[in-house]
């Protein structure tokens, strides 16, 4: 089932997985291809650069509602995601989460594709499932932030132990900011929290311990916003923090970490040479397959006359897509029609008889 | 029918119609307001429709709801005017209102 067949690429590159498809995004359409592709024996593996599979349905909306899925006349974000999951199960798919595809390039019949983590994979055809783009921490709008990120301002901690020397900043009153500030306050020189209100929504449990911090002196918790970055050359020495009465105050700190929640942004798929339209990816309507002969888009991603941007659209889509991406995987090879309802077959590839 | 009022960072301003109804958000999404993102379409999950209400309509459009308000948590440049668009709705009450766009979303 798994297409696992670690093997060394070209030029001193990585062992790469080979795969007959690569499904960019996660979301309900990247899920959905995993099924119409599998009723055609096309494997695939899925790539998301969120950590949990269902794209905009689990991290915009779990639990709102959704109404114009067919056949279900009301499903929530999560749930839809959930049957989904379930749906596609028999296929065996392999999930690649918290990875987004940076390099996407022609080799031979194949294309390789390597994510931001280093795997690498060789397939015949790549799916972008792509959405309103990859889910990225937002940034804030401070001048000059863009020259101090990955020296002073970090989205995510990749190393705790970086912060060791650094008299740190963070921004935010959700799960994040809290987990991290619990999680370096052992370790970093000094810790502060900043935050607009002093109302958390993060875990209770977590808000008691960090004020237990706050009680014994252990780390500090400002109530404002930042105004302002004062440093050079990437290396920030003190914020400007203004408060809820519009008092400002200067905050010595080497280190800011400021969790503001994801925006969409395209991403690396600009590069790929798609002929993009106001960032959405021209396709045919017969394939949804791109300028680029094995690259196919699919959902949100894609764009031709008379698109709408809806769920059941991108259902669409994969269907048809599943077909042409057949015939590149098995060159030749007929496919005949048939129904799940009544093929022996079919149900067979899903496990029910 | 309710007249708006969208007042740019820049002093540009916008009025548009809007119909009872519909969210503020909805209303300048129509009317391809500048600076109303609503990336998330309107689920209160992305903070990117946040806007300043003018002082002499705070009590008209009332305080965010507790949700609102964790999602402001998001936003850049909270104030005490700070609404989400997408969680105001238009009623003839709002006929008039005047709301800021801040600088940038995000």
């Amino acid at each position: 089932m798994l297409d696992k067949n670690p093997q060394t690429g070209g030029e001193g590159s990585a062992s790469a997985i080979e795969t007959d498809v690569v499904i960019v995004g996660a979301g309900p359409v990247g899920l959905f291809a995993v099924f119409e592709l599998g009723l055609l024996d096309v494997k695939a593996h899925v790539i998301d650069i969120l950590d949990k599979v269902g794209g905009q349905c689990a991290e915009l909306y779990p639990e709102k509602p959704i109404y114009d899925i067919p056949g279900l006349p009301i499903v929530t974000g999560q749930q839809l995601t959930d049957q989904l999951m379930e749906q596609i199960k028999p296929f065996g798919a392999n999930f690649h989460l918290g990875e987004r595809i940076d390099v996407l390039k022609r080799e031979g019949e194949r294309f390789r594709l390597v994510t931001d983590a280093g795997t690498t994979f060789l397939t015949t055809v790549v799916v972008i499932a792509a959405g309103g783009g990859s889910f990225t921490p937002k940034r804030p709008p401070l001048e000059g932030i863009e020259g101090f990120e990955g020296k002073s301002v970090f989205y995510s901690v990749r190393k705790i132990a970086e912060f060791m020397d650094k008299d740190v900043l963070i921004v935010g009153g959700g799960d994040s900011a809290l987990d991290w500030t619990l999680n370096l306050q052992p370790v970093a020189r000094s810790v502060t929290l900043l935050h607009r209100r002093d109302d958390f929504r993060g875990a209770p449990h977590s808000v008691e311990k960090m004020r237990q911090l706050v009680a014994d002196g252990k780390m500090k918790l400002a109530i404002g916003q930042v105004s302002a970055l004062h440093g050079q050359d990437g290396w920030l020495d003190a914020v400007t923090i203004k408060a809820k009465d519009g008092t400002e105050q200067r905050l010595p700190i080497t280190a800011m970490l400021p969790f503001f929640g994801l925006t969409m942004k395209l991403g690396p798929i600009a590069d790929w040479g798609l002929n993009l339209e106001e960032n959405l990816i021209p396709v045919d309507t017969e394939k949804f397959e791109t300028s680029e002969p094995g690259i196919f888009a699919i959902g949100d991603i894609n764009t031709y006359p008379g698109k709408l941007k809806l769920i059941l659209s991108g259902f669409h889509e994969a269907a048809l897509m599943a077909q042409k991406a057949h015939q590149y995987v098995y060159p030749g090879k007929k496919v005949l029609f048939q129904y799940t309802t009544s093929s022996s077959n079919l149900q067979k590839k899903l496990g029910v008889r | 029918m309710a007249k708006i009022t969208f007042i740019q960072p820049d002093g540009t301003s916008n009025v548009v119609e809007a119909e009872p109804g519909v969210t503020v958000m909805e209303a300048a999404k129509l009317n391809e307001i500048p600076g109303i993102e609503a990336e998330c379409g309107g689920a209160c999950a992305c903070a990117t429709c946040h806007v300043y209400v003018d002082e002499a309509w705070r009590d008209k459009t009332g305080k965010p709801a507790e949700m609102e308000e964790d999602m402001l948590d998001f936003a850049f440049d909270v104030r005490d005017e700070s609404r989400l668009s997408c969680q105001i709705k238009v009623t003839e009450d709002l006929d008039g209102l005047v709301l800021r766009v801040p600088a940038k979303q995000y």
